[in-house]
């Protein structure tokens, strides 16, 4: 009988911690989220179903994106220099649905490593890589990336050694940034999609590397 | 050569993108990105005039003095043009 058992100091079976239902007022945006968007939907504008489309399209967007366009850069050397003269064509090129984001790529190599932060919010390319991750938007990774980001970089268990150059990109404005990481070593046989497996999330913004082979 | 500016030191109170640490800094010009509409009158809903935006280079021994890392990494920023001023020269 698995509900016939005591609370067990508020733990659940498996010993974790219960989550608290959510039972709260709503906070003044959240009823004004809701209240614009029933308006809009009452007056014709837009439909619930495309609002649910909407988050479906932004759901589907996923760092295997910019993994296809950082493998299609290493294997393709006329695509890499139009990815860094101009990254949202590069994308579109490709086939993704990037709206209106205006991107820079910006390249890893020998003596230079890039990374990406949003001191002032979270200003991530979401639409081309998805969501940010819970980190890049707390104020602790936003603030020491720009003033220490060696000791960040070596939390990330990423120490790069001091001859190499450090930039730091911050979003501060229109537009969005991504890393074109360095290929790595012994991957000259390796097809397009097999190097795409390569290129991680961290890569892309700068607080890792891709994955060896 | 890059053209050195300064982002000026005025503290004007609502929605601005050019960032506290950054104000009274010198840098380079990396590049120019075009013209974008004022996000300082768009985050308000006022009609927004189009202002010119600039990729800003700055070292961290400028940002942080003493307390930088290594002093020749670099820090980019989006700055808009009314943000800017020329930087008095000091060369002779």
């Amino acid at each position: 009988m698995p509900h016939d058992h005591h609370d067990h100091d508020g733990l659940s079976p498996s010993g974790h911690p219960y989550r608290t239902d959510n039972d709260v007022p709503l906070t003044y945006w959240q009823t004004m989220e809701i209240a614009l968007r029933e308006l809009l939907i009452e007056k014709g504008h837009i439909t619930a179903s495309e609002v649910s489309a909407q988050i479906d399209a932004m759901d589907a967007r996923s760092p295997a994106n910019g993994a296809a366009v950082v493998a299609r850069a290493w294997v393709d050397p006329d695509f890499r220099q139009r990815l860094l003269a101009d990254a949202s064509a590069a994308s579109r090129e490709m086939g993704f649905d990037i709206g209106p984001m205006n991107l820079i790529a910006v390249e890893n190599t020998a003596e230079t490593h890039n990374l990406i932060v949003c001191t002032l919010c979270s200003c991530y390319p979401r639409n081309l890589l998805g969501l940010p991750p819970d980190w890049y938007k707390t104020r602790a990774y936003r603030s020491r990336a720009v003033r220490e980001p060696r000791a960040v970089l070596h939390e990330f268990g990423l120490d790069l050694p001091q001859h190499m150059t450090i930039r730091v990109h911050d979003s501060t404005a229109d537009m969005r940034y991504v890393v074109l990481p360095a290929r790595p070593a012994g991957t000259n046989a390796m097809t397009e999609a097999e190097l795409a497996a390569l290129v991680t999330r961290d890569s892309m913004i700068g607080t890792g590397l891709p994955r060896r082979p | 050569m890059a053209e050195r500016v300064r982002v000026k030191t005025m503290m004007p109170p609502g929605h601005v993108r050019a960032p506290a640490y950054l104000r009274g800094k010198s840098g380079v010009i990396e590049r120019t990105l075009g013209s974008f509409k004022n996000p300082e009158k768009l985050a308000y809903g006022l009609p927004a005039e189009e202002r010119p935006l600039y990729r800003v280079r700055f070292t961290m021994a400028e940002l942080w003095g003493a307390d930088a890392e290594i002093p020749d990494d670099t820090l980019d920023a989006e700055i808009y043009g009314h943000w800017l001023e020329q930087e008095p020269s000091h060369a002779s």
